[in-house]
Formats: structure tokens, sequence, C-alpha cells
């Protein structure tokens, strides 16, 4: 029984639908990453897990509990835990503002929840009083990670999380997420840089116009021959 | 089909209420109703080009109304001499030093390359107010102090009324090319409160500038493309021609006192409901004239090309539509429009009362009747204009009605029936604000919406 | 001794007035800017709810004074104000909830919203003539001067004096006290950031689990309060009339936009900014000068740049320059 599942993900938008049967798996304190060409649905996959998009078919579990009718909002309250691809800071609060925000459902005391963040992003602790929209891409990118991760959430859903940045700068979030791995958090993430993708995952799904093609463990991915002509780029 | 039943059921209802005012209230009431219904209508009409046609949105309809206003009396009075002996000279020279001045804000603005081109450009307008006063102060006060009781003004050109129409147009259309100059790229909601308050600016300055329009003095007697009541009074064709109309009554009057009593008295009401129907056909022809134009225009490759502006204006770019240039040249027409209907407003009223623009009554109620009766559709908007208006005037005698029906049985010197019977002319705006929010909620698109044209 | 006169002259028709004015510009733009930032929407119908709630504070002052209870040397009006603001605040929940609310979940462009604001600028137009009537009503009582100009002159032996009205000290007192309230909330409490995160970012605010529900309730809350208080000084300095409300409402857009719609700081600073430009440039220095230049130099006109009939005029034109060089506001900061 793994923690998050999702199984015959089908709907999208006006009738069409983007995502027909999808079904993925996460443990906790695994990796694992959504692949495939542009237009394959993984961003509609995701947005279907969260609750944002509604479904024709399919269920969503959490911890062995049926999420599947929970508002996005519920779901959060549930432990999971989402970073957008784009507008996915606070710009105009300060960055320590931008956590208290993710913390905004817990009421008690979030400064040891900050102070832990801090440690996992050196960066922000420098930049608390600056304001978010004033930082560089990757900074940004951490401050969105840890203002997702503020709310102890069990489930970290990632959207792109190296879109548009450099390749040095793509490293250190890989770094960071293998961090964020490490406490012991399931962590699903969207990614169009596959290969370096698969290379921190454990395992990978490949979605091809909105259907599971491939799957298995990242080095299995990486190493078919077949995948990497397709989708890897060589 | 549907539609054209639903124009024709709408007007049908609209001229059955007009009717019925004339034979419940007066015929007289009924022909002022509808003479403001069709004014109203030529103004619905010059802001449904600009928000129907093609989603620009101008909150400045008071100012372009009194600036067509502006040119009844600059057209029409007779000049007044003395006042031009005093101060036409400098008057004169300081419009042209305007007119430099704007020209050269204009130049530096396109062609002036420097770093202090904003600095320039900052002088320049700063400086337009203190050159206007020095070039002009001492002749305006010398205008000003001319008779002033009676004239204080420098009074127009003496010609026909009906040509101030035309020229309210021109004068509304060159400042909306101002005002769309620099405005027009702002976001929708910043146009809308831009507009607003530019037309703040126009009115204030009709308003204060006594020398040009008496200010708050008002000018009144202007001329008229009609007759005069007295006139028709005093001369023998209509007198007869009253009698003619009304041979019938006439004879039963028992003696010749009577019928001279009576007659006398046909002639001073027949006399006034003459001149308001001399000016509903003058209206209606106008009317009907902008309603074939822009209907045409509707229909023309330019229309087509407005309306694909309007739904995407990206798209509309990217496909080499100069879309600023469109919407400058839209909202000179519509304003255009709407100069002509101040004009026209002013003629019927007989006078210019600067005061009287307001922007609830001069611009938001407008807006009202385009939004109530169909955006995009100038049926519509004729329709709103006359159901707005319509209930404009006739929802007072309504809430009065109300008021001594629910409260018959009140005592006349209860404070409560007082107070209310005082207020009844404000139940009008709580009028147009329920119906303006149930049609936007109910009826989106107005009481006859948006045809699909395929052309 | 001329220095210090022409000083005191400035003071007493530039700089008081001024700070009244722009205290009222002030907070009416920051209620303004708090309902575009959140609600995002130009609210036409903001002047005429300042004049809802002065109107209910104006009929509360009555009841209360024909109770026999005063506010001694502050004018009653001041403990009335709760009164208004409940009134206000209930106003504008119900308008929420019948007509803005629908347009939100509808996801309406601005301009819609702008013109059911002006279906609801209508209404509440009738409510307040129908109850109260379109004309003057003074509703001042209380001490009238804090000083006068000749106790001032008698002080300090100067020619000029400073008058002081006892409304124009409550205005900025009450401005200062009012904003800074306000200013903590939204900077250190939890709800008022939360209010500036999803003014912010809406989607990421949801995300965060915070409930869109509650914070338009909150904003329309503090909004009411906001227009309850500013209507009400207005109406202490000058009087109240409904018209003048409308009217004010286009110096506080101007304010608003010169400031950076959304941006709440901004806003303040806007309303002075208006405040003093229409003062001071309205204002004939001519007196101002006689006291500073030697006599040969002393000017023959005014020294006015525009007349005060051009009042208006000014800060429309103001934000004419602004929304066409610097759309976002002079002020660089944060927006709610």
């Amino acid at each position: 029984m793994m923690y998050f599942s999702a199984k015959n993900l089908t709907g999208g938008y006006g009738g069409v639908n983007i995502i027909e049967g999808c079904c993925f798996e996460v443990n906790q304190g695994e990796i694992v990453s959504i692949l495939g060409p542009n237009g394959a649905g993984k961003s509609t996959a995701m947005k279907a897990m969260l609750g944002i998009l509604d479904l024709k078919y399919g269920e969503v579990m959490l911890d062995g509990q049926d999420i599947t009718r929970l508002k996005t909002q519920d779901r959060i309250k549930a432990g999971i835990s989402f970073v957008p691809q784009t507008n996915n800071i606070f710009t105009e609060l300060t960055v320590k503002e931008n956590l208290e925000m993710g913390a905004f459902l817990n009421d008690g005391d979030i400064s040891s929840r900050i102070s832990e963040m801090y440690d996992l992003f050196p960066i922000i602790k420098e930049k608390q009083d600056q304001l978010a929209g004033e930082l560089s891409g990757g900074q940004r990118q951490q401050v969105a990670l840890a203002r997702a991760l503020m709310t102890n959430p069990k489930v970290l859903m990632l959207d792109e999380p190296t879109a548009g940045v450099s390749p040095v700068v793509m490293d250190e979030i890989f770094e960071h997420i293998l961090n964020i791995k490490k406490q012991n958090i399931a962590v699903l993430m969207v990614e169009q840089n596959a290969r370096q993708a698969l290379g921190i995952s454990d395992r990978g799904y490949i979605l091809v116009t909105g259907r599971n093609a491939y799957e298995g463990s990242g080095d299995y991915l990486i190493n078919d021959n077949e995948i990497r002509k397709s989708f890897l780029g060589g | 089909m549907r539609n054209n039943l639903d124009i024709k059921l709408a007007f049908g209802v609209m001229a059955l209420l007009l009717i019925m005012v004339g034979f419940v209230q007066s015929w007289g009431v009924a022909l002022a109703i509808l003479n403001l219904c069709l004014i109203s209508a030529v103004m619905s009409m010059g802001v449904n080009i600009q928000w129907g046609y093609s989603g620009l949105i101008n909150f400045g309809v008071m100012g372009f109304l009194a600036i067509g206003g502006l040119a009844t009396i600059v057209v029409s009075v007779p000049p007044v001499n003395e006042a031009w002996a005093a101060g036409g000279f400098g008057v004169i020279l300081s419009g042209l030093i305007l007119f430099v001045l704007i020209a050269s804000i204009f130049y530096v603005h396109r062609k002036f390359q420097s770093k202090y081109k904003n600095y320039l450009l900052f002088l320049l307008v700063i400086s337009v107010i203190p050159m206007m006063k020095l070039a002009a102060g001492p002749s305006i006060s010398a205008i000003e102090s001319i008779d002033a009781a009676t004239s204080g003004f420098l009074g127009g050109f003496d010609m026909p009324i009906i040509l101030s129409w035309f020229v309210g147009a021109i004068f509304a259309a060159l400042v909306a090319f101002i005002i769309g100059k620099v405005c027009l790229d702002l976001r929708s909601d910043y146009l809308a409160i831009a507009t607003l308050l530019i037309s703040g600016i126009i009115v204030s300055y009709v308003k204060h500038e006594e020398w040009l329009t008496r200010g708050v003095k008002n000018v009144t007697g202007l001329k008229r493309p009609v007759p005069f009541e007295v006139d028709l009074q005093n001369s023998d064709w209509f007198v007869n021609f009253i009698g003619f109309l009304f041979k019938g009554r006439l004879s039963k009057a028992s003696d010749l006192d009577e019928k001279i009593i009576l007659l006398n008295e046909l002639v001073m009401t027949s006399s006034s409901i003459f001149v308001k129907l001399c000016f509903s056909v003058i209206f209606l022809i106008v009317l009907i004239t902008i309603l074939v134009f822009s209907e045409k225009a509707l229909r023309s490759p330019w229309g087509r090309m407005m309306r694909a502006i309007r739904d995407n204006e990206d798209a509309a770019k990217a496909m080499g539509k100069n879309v600023v240039k469109r919407h400058l040249h839209i909202f000179m027409i519509g304003s255009a429009i709407i100069g002509f209907s101040g004009a026209m407003l002013v003629t019927y009223d007989g006078l210019f009362t600067p005061a009287s623009y307001q922007p609830l009554r001069y611009t938001f109620i407008i807006w009202v009747m385009v939004l109530l009766g169909g955006t995009g559709n100038n049926y519509g908007a004729i329709l709103g204009a006359f159901v707005v208006w319509f209930i404009w005037i006739e929802s007072a005698p309504f809430a009065l009605f109300v008021i001594n029906a629910l409260m018959s049985e009140v005592d006349n010197t209860n404070q409560l029936k007082i107070h209310l019977i005082d207020s009844i002319p404000y139940f009008r705006y709580l009028m147009m604000g329920l119906g303006l929010l149930v049609v936007m909620r109910y009826r989106p698109k107005g009481l006859l919406p948006e045809k699909i044209i395929n052309n | 001794m001329d220095f210090l006169n022409a000083i005191i002259l400035l003071g007493n028709y530039i700089i008081v007035p001024g700070l009244t004015y722009g205290s009222q510009l002030a907070l009416g733009a920051i209620g303004v800017t708090l309902i575009y930032g959140v609600l995002r929407f130009a609210n036409f119908a903001y002047g005429d709810l300042m004049a809802f709630g002065t109107m209910i504070v104006i009929l509360s002052t009555g009841y209360l004074q024909s109770l026999g209870i005063t506010f001694g040397f502050l004018p009653t009006a001041l403990l009335a104000l709760p009164m208004g603001i409940i009134a206000t605040v209930i106003l504008s929940l119900f308008f929420d909830k019948t007509v803005f609310k629908y347009y939100r979940d509808m996801k309406s462009e601005p301009v819609i919203l702008i013109v059911v604001s002006i279906g609801v600028m209508f209404i509440l137009n009738a409510i307040v003539r129908i109850v109260i009537g379109p004309g003057d009503v003074i509703f001042m009582d209380g001490a009238r001067f804090i000083m006068k100009a000749s106790e001032f002159k008698k002080m300090t032996g100067l020619n000029e004096g400073i008058a002081l009205k006892s409304t124009q000290l409550i205005t900025v007192i009450t401005t200062i006290i009012t904003c800074s309230i306000l200013f903590y909330f939204l900077n250190k409490t939890k709800t008022g950031k939360s209010m500036r995160a999803y003014s912010d970012n809406e989607d990421l605010a949801l995300l965060s689990g915070i409930d869109p529900t509650k914070i338009v309730i909150y904003t329309w809350v503090i909004v009411s309060i906001l227009a309850t208080i500013a209507g009400t000084l207005y109406g202490l300095d000058k009087s109240f009339k409904p018209f003048a409300y409308w009217n004010n409402l286009l110096p506080i857009f101007a304010a608003t936009i010169v400031g950076g719609i959304g941006n709440p700081l901004g806003a303040f600073y806007g309303g002075f900014v208006i405040a003093f430009t229409e003062i001071g440039l309205t204002y004939a220095y001519k007196k101002f000068l006689v006291y500073l230049l030697p006599e040969q130099l002393e000017p023959s006109s005014l020294v006015q740049y525009i007349s005060t009939d051009y009042k208006f005029a000014i800060s429309f034109a103001i934000l004419i320059v602004v929304l066409i060089y610097r759309p976002n506001g002079i002020f660089k900061g944060k927006v709610i």
C-alpha cells in the first residue's frame, strides 16, 4: 500500500479528456517524476491530483483515505502541498512573511519550523527581510519550496521546479529536493529536464498523450534504449 | 427573426407608453419626454459606438456634452461688439499662443531627442497657464466688466443654431483627439477614471471662463431652428390652422366672446405642442440619419475590423491592424456624436447652464441607457435611451402615486409622508441603480443583445 | 520679523489646511486602494459609502444629543462613530453578498465591476438623499477653535496668526491613530499579512490555505470603518452634503492612483500630495512675497498659479500626468 496513490485519472477541459486512465504512486521518502513530451498532460495530471481539475473518473488516496471528493483547500489541510510552476511566491511580501503565509493553517508557534527552513535553505535566512520579488530566480524557487514545506506536508507536489533556470541553479534545486526527501516526505514532480530529474528520482512515469506509457525505477528508465531515444534526447 | 420581433415589440410598447402619458398627463409632457428620449438616444448611440463597437470605456460623456453646448453659444449668439473691442485681440492672441504651445508640446514629445526632454516637456506644460493668464488676463477682465449683469462675455458669431450642432461635433472630435492621444493606451479601468476626471476639467472650464460662456450666470434666449411659441400665436396662418383643426369644438361655443377665449386657449397650448413636434421631427431625422450610418458602418469591413479588435485585441495587432489608431478614430467619432447631441440638448432647452453638468445625470445615466438597452446594438442603445429617460421622468409621478396609495390612510400632515413626498425626486436614482443591477445580473447583454453579423 | 510673518502666513493658509484635507483624502484613498487590491475593482460607490456612514453618524449624534449625552469639548459625532461603522459594515457586506460576490465568482472583467459599482452608487445616492435629504447638515458641536488667529497674534506679537479649528486637529490626530492601527494590522498581524498575500497572489494564497471568504469580509469591514471615519471627519470639518461626497471621490481616486493603486502606504502619501498641490497652486502668494521681498520688487498681481475655481481640476491634471508617465504610481513599495 503506497502512501499516496492516484488511480485511473480521467478528465480534461470542456468535455475533451486530456488525461485518460493515468495512475501514479509515491511513498514517503521517495522522489517520483512525471515526465513526457509537451502536451502529454503532465501538469493536468498534477492539477487533477490537487483537485483543481474536476475528474470524470479516478480516485486519489492519501494514507489509506479517499480524498477524491475533497476540495483543494481541504487536500492541503490533509497534508498535500504544491509549488506551482510560475507565480509561486508572494512577490510583495518579505521572504519571512512568505514562510509565515505558508504556515497559515498552523495556529501554533511556527518559529521553530521557520528556523528549520533557514537550516534547509541558508540563503533565505540571509534574505528574510527582503521582498521576495527582489530575489534572483534560484532564490525565488527556494522560497517557493520553503513556503510549501511550512505546512509540514506529507506529500509535496512540484510543477517543473527547474523551468527557466540555469544548469547550475538546476543542480542546486535538485540538491534541495533530495534534502527534502530525507525528511520522509513523498515528493512528486513534473519535469521537463527528464534526464536530470530521473537522476535524482527513485521512480518515474512517462506520459504520452494523456496515458501512462512507461514506468519504472530511475535507473531502468535512463538505461532503456528505446525510452532514451524517444524521450531523453538520445 | 426573433431579434427583429423583439425590436418591433419593444418600440411598440414604448410608443404605447408615451401615448398613455399623452392621455393621462398631457400631450405637452408626452412630447417633452419623447424629445429628450430622442436626444438621449443620439447620446447613447455615441457611447455605444465607443463601448459597444470597440470596447472603449468613456466616462467623459458629460464633458463632450458640455463642449457641444458651448458650441451653440459660440455659433449662434450675436457677438458683443464692445466686448470684442475691449478684449477680442487679447483673447485671439492667447488662443494663438495656446495653439503654439500645444503644438510645441506635441513636437517635443514626438521628435525631440535629448535627456532633458521630459524636463522641457514639463516646463512647457506648466507654462501654459501663466502664459495664457499673461496674454489674456487683462482682456478677460475687460470683457467680463462690460455690462456684467446682462452680458459680460464675447458672444458668438450670430449664425443659425443648427450649424452649431455640427460645430459641436467637430469641437468634441478635436478634444477627443487630444484626450485620445494622451489616454487611449491606458488600461480600461484607468481610462474610465481618466476620462471621468478630464470631463470634470472641461466642465470646470466651461463653468468658470465667464468671458466665453458667462459661467454660472448662464446664457439664455438662444435661437431655435423652429418657430417660437409667441410668434406662432401672433401669426394668422397658425391661428387659422388651429381654428380649422378644432372647428367642431369651436362651433359648440355659445357666443363670440366664448369662442375667442376658447380659440386663444387652444392656440396657446397648440403652439407649444407644435413647437415640440417640430423639434421631434428634426431630432427624428438626426437620429435616423446617424442610425443608418452607424448600422452601415457596423456591417462594413471597417465595422468587422472594429469588432475583431474588440474581441481579440492581440490577434488583431498580430494581423497588422493599428489598434491604437483605430481606437482613436472611434473615440473621435463617438465623441463627435455625443458633442452633436450636447448641442441639440442646449438648443432644445434654449439656454446654456454650465453648472447643471453633473456626472450622474450626464455621464452615468447615458451609460445606464447603453448597458440596459444592449451593448453593441444601435437599436438597443436607442431603446435604452427611451426606457431610461421614460423611467427617469415618470418615476417621480409614479413614486408619488405609490406613496399616496400605500399611505392613503395616513394623514397628510404626517411627518414621514411629507418627508417621503419631499424625497420623490430621488426615487429615480433608486430605480436607475436597481435597474442597472438587475440588467447586469440577468441580461448582461442588455434588453436587445448584440446581433451576430455574418458578412 | 517679516520672515516669521511670512512663515506663519504659509502655515495658516497652506500647511494647516493641507494637513487636514490631506488626511481626509488619505483615509479615503486607503479605502479605495484596499478594495482595489483585494477585490480588484475601482469602487465608484465609495464616495456614497462615505456619505452613508456619515449619515448614520449624524442621525446617531442627534439621538445621543436628544438623550443629553455629549462629548465635552469634543464633537458628539466621535461618540456616534461606532454606530455609523456598524451600519456601514452591514451595508457593505449586504451589497457584497447580493451584488459583488456574483461577479467575483464569475471572475468578471474589472470594467463590469466598475459598472456594477455604479449601480450601487445610484442606490446609495438615493438612500442617503431620501433619508436625510440633499441639503447641508452641520453636526459639529463642542469647541470650535483650539486657537484663534487673534489669540495667536496677541501671544506672539506678530502680524499674522495661525487659526486652528478643533476639527482640523481632530482630523489629523484621528487619521494618525487610524492609519497607525491599520498599518500595524496589515504588516504585523497574521490576518493582515494574509490580506496582503491574497492581494498579491490569489492562487498561491488559496494553496496556502487562506480562506478567500474571510479575506473579503475583513476587507469590507476595514473599508467601511475607514469610509465612515473619513466621511465623518470631512463632514465635521466642512459640513455634510451628499453631493460633496460624490465630488470628493474624484480627488480620492487621484490620490489612490498617484500613490500606486493597491498600495495603502502610497495612498496615504498620495492624499497629501494631492492636497498640498491643490492648495499650494491655488494660494495667492502676494502677501507672502510682500513680507519677504524688498519694496521695489513687490508683486502687483496675486501671484497665484491658478484660480481656486480650478481646485479639483488640479488634482485631475496631476492624476493624468501620473497615469501617463508612472501608471503604477509615484511611490515604490509594498502593494496590499
